[in-house]
């Protein structure tokens, strides 16, 4: 059994910078990624960040991650294990793991798991047909593998995720026929819409995807109109030649460890679905295990490094490191959060977090 | 089909190799997933269901749905979408679950 | 509206266009930025003082056309590829209009490509004056075209 003071589960922006904030004050890390590279999302992202300096905008997200990845993998007081999948944790706070084939345990005295989200999926006649893919999965295959996706490709969800890999798919050569939304208005910021309609591409609000069309692979979708009630609007079906299907409809909390640790848990729909009950120093109802990122509740990368900051820092404090600095870079770090947070595009967020802050108060 | 220029990417690609694939040689990267070199080389039909026989193929490619499980080398239900290419590597299509089990194994 | 189509009203347009005066002097900024979203980096990257100080970092950008030179490094900065540079004063029928380029291939100087309007749209031929980086490591390329000038508030991309 090993022992660790801090283990941190997964590598994304929310992990890195809780490693990275831990491990600045003093703690010793374990960073514990299942891919054989660390970044999580951030790697996939070509597109120049938001926010403040602080947040590194301005600076595109696969640049953020060659950053913070030199950082954490430089840094003495942080140990990193890549190929590693967290199989459980046991009463005892003993985490399981599967490293390259070895099965491992590790026993921590903090727990910050930043295991991110997974991408929903739409139903409809023919949805599992391949050439049916995830948005995250055309942006890996693209950014990634260096592989096209196809040659035309129809995209769902008009929120951020979906208007950027149309962007993206654009950069790659690939031809975007037509964004399709089922909302009345667009969910993304204005700017990343502004960004395709002006290279060519048609935004379709309440408009769905009713079926999928092809042998072995997909080959013709059919789309129509919606009414308020989300129903077809009669004569406004249309086939569309397309070979791939890119669904961006939203992300879903992976939380199997909370629910394994026995972390209370509530619905929240704001927030992408369960989602652990915390403090606002990100520990969960577990002591020492804390949350930080989109498995907390589906945001932004930006966010998520601040919140990746949070817990790293409280953690290392709850062990008795970074005893000075703690409060000072704590409301630093949380002034970030909500000016990240407070304009209209924050008010989802606020809401979820909000209806969160009802249930039994976490201390 | 793989990206030639790209306006900001850069791709850092490992040697040249080539494995099969349902027993015909096919050429891809090493240490890329082996799905994305079998969807380079045009193949998107990763198996088949097993009550249905519908078409499987890439889904979320990070490793969570187990859409584009595959034979590797003997072994079934390998994550062809995050296991890395290697030289040499006999990929075969699996029809539904894989078949486990046999002799016990050390 | 934006929210439902990615376009901005003409409304919106002429809400951040300069005056009539400030036009007529030189080359000036164009920041298409309408939704209150948390972002800043227009504000630090102008190194002329156009960009008034950010209060909230969710506030829209406020300008001082006075102080603006033209100089196009805002148009590197902004992560939403919001900000152009449009001279009225390159001759009698054209201007100049400086927009961000993030794809290939890139246009040759002295090309012909077609001005894209924000529907994408074609309204016109344009020649490509100049391109150059919006900065080492920024991937992004900022390209001078020569449109006509009843379009120089209008074309916003091009096709190359």
């Amino acid at each position: 059994m090993n022992k660790a003071e801090i283990l941190v589960i997964g590598s994304g922006p929310a992990g890195l910078k809780a490693s990275l904030s831990a491990a600045e004050q003093g703690a010793g890390v374990a960073l514990l990624e299942r891919d054989s590279f660390l970044g999580g999302q951030l790697v996939k992202q070509t597109h120049m960040f938001f926010g403040s300096k602080e947040q590194y905008a301005s600076e595109r997200g696969f640049k953020i991650a060659e950053k913070l990845n030199l950082e954490a993998e430089e840094h003495p007081n942080i140990k990193i294990l890549k190929d590693a999948t967290v199989l459980g944790y046991y009463e005892e706070g003993i985490v399981s793991l599967e490293v390259k084939g070895k099965f491992a345990t590790i026993k921590p005295a903090a727990i910050i798991i930043a295991t991110g989200a997974q991408e929903n999926t739409l139903m409809f006649p023919n949805c599992d047909l391949p050439g049916i893919y995830g948005a995250g999965a055309v942006q890996t295959l693209m950014n990634v593998y260096g592989v096209l996706p196809g040659k035309r490709v129809a995209m769902v969800g008009a929120g951020n995720i979906g208007v950027i890999v149309s962007y993206q798919l654009l950069q790659a050569g690939v031809e975007v026929p037509v964004i399709i939304e089922a909302m009345p208005h667009i969910g993304a910021y204005h700017v990343h819409a502004s960004k395709v309609r002006r290279m060519g591409v048609p935004i379709y609000t309440s408009h769905t995807v009713l079926s999928a069309h092809g042998s072995e692979s997909l080959e013709k979708i059919t789309m129509a109109e919606i009414d308020q009630d989300r129903n077809p609007v009669t004569g406004t079906e249309k086939d569309l030649e397309v070979d791939v299907l890119c669904i961006a409809v939203g992300l879903t909390p992976l939380t199997e460890i909370l629910f394994q640790a026995g972390c209370k848990m509530a619905y929240i729909p704001e927030l992408g679905g369960h989602v652990p009950l915390r403090s606002d120093n990100l520990e969960t109802s577990v002591p020492n295990i804390f949350v930080a990122g989109d498995v907390g509740g589906i945001e932004e990368a930006s966010a998520a490094m601040v919140e990746g900051s949070i817990a790293g820092l409280t953690a290392a404090f709850n062990l008795g490191y970074g005893k000075e600095s703690y409060a000072g870079l704590l409301a630093a770090a949380k002034r970030e959060l909500d000016h990240l947070r407070r304009g209209p595009v924050g008010e989802k967020i606020r809401i979820g977090l909000e209806s969160l802050s009802s249930f039994v108060e976490v201390k | 089909m793989r990206i030639q220029v790209h306006p900001i990417l850069e791709f850092k690609k490992g040697k040249k190799i080539s494995f099969t694939y349902d027993g015909k040689t096919v050429e891809g990267y090493e240490g890329e997933p082996i799905a994305a070199a079998l969807h380079a080389a045009g193949v998107r039909v990763l198996s088949h269901s097993r009550n249905y026989k519908r078409p499987r193929g890439f889904w979320c490619a990070i490793g969570n749905c187990s859409s584009c499980n595959m034979r590797v080398n003997g072994i079934p239900n390998v994550r062809t979408c995050v296991e890395p290419l290697q030289s040499g590597m006999i990929v075969e299509t699996q029809q539904g679950r894989g078949a486990i089990g046999g002799a016990l194994n050390e | 509206m934006l929210s439902k189509t990615g376009v901005p009203t003409d409304d919106q347009i002429e809400a951040v266009k300069p005056s009539k005066e400030r036009l007529a002097k030189g080359p000036v900024v164009i920041v298409e930025c309408f939704q209150e979203i948390p972002c800043d980096p227009c504000y630090t990257a102008c190194k002329q003082g156009g960009f008034l100080p950010f209060e909230d970092i969710n506030d829209l950008p406020e300008m001082d056309f006075e102080k603006c030179n033209g100089c196009g490094v805002c148009i590197g900065a902004c992560p939403g590829l919001a900000i152009f540079i449009v001279d009225e004063t390159y001759s009698d029928d054209e201007a100049l209009v400086i927009i961000p380029w993030e794809f290939v291939p890139v246009p040759e100087e002295g090309s012909t490509v077609k001005g894209l309007n924000r529907e994408g749209e074609a309204v016109a031929e344009v020649k490509v004056k100049k391109v150059r980086s919006a900065g080492k490591n920024k991937n992004t390329n900022l390209i001078t075209l020569i449109v006509p000038k009843e379009f120089a508030h209008e074309i916003r991309s091009i096709e190359v």
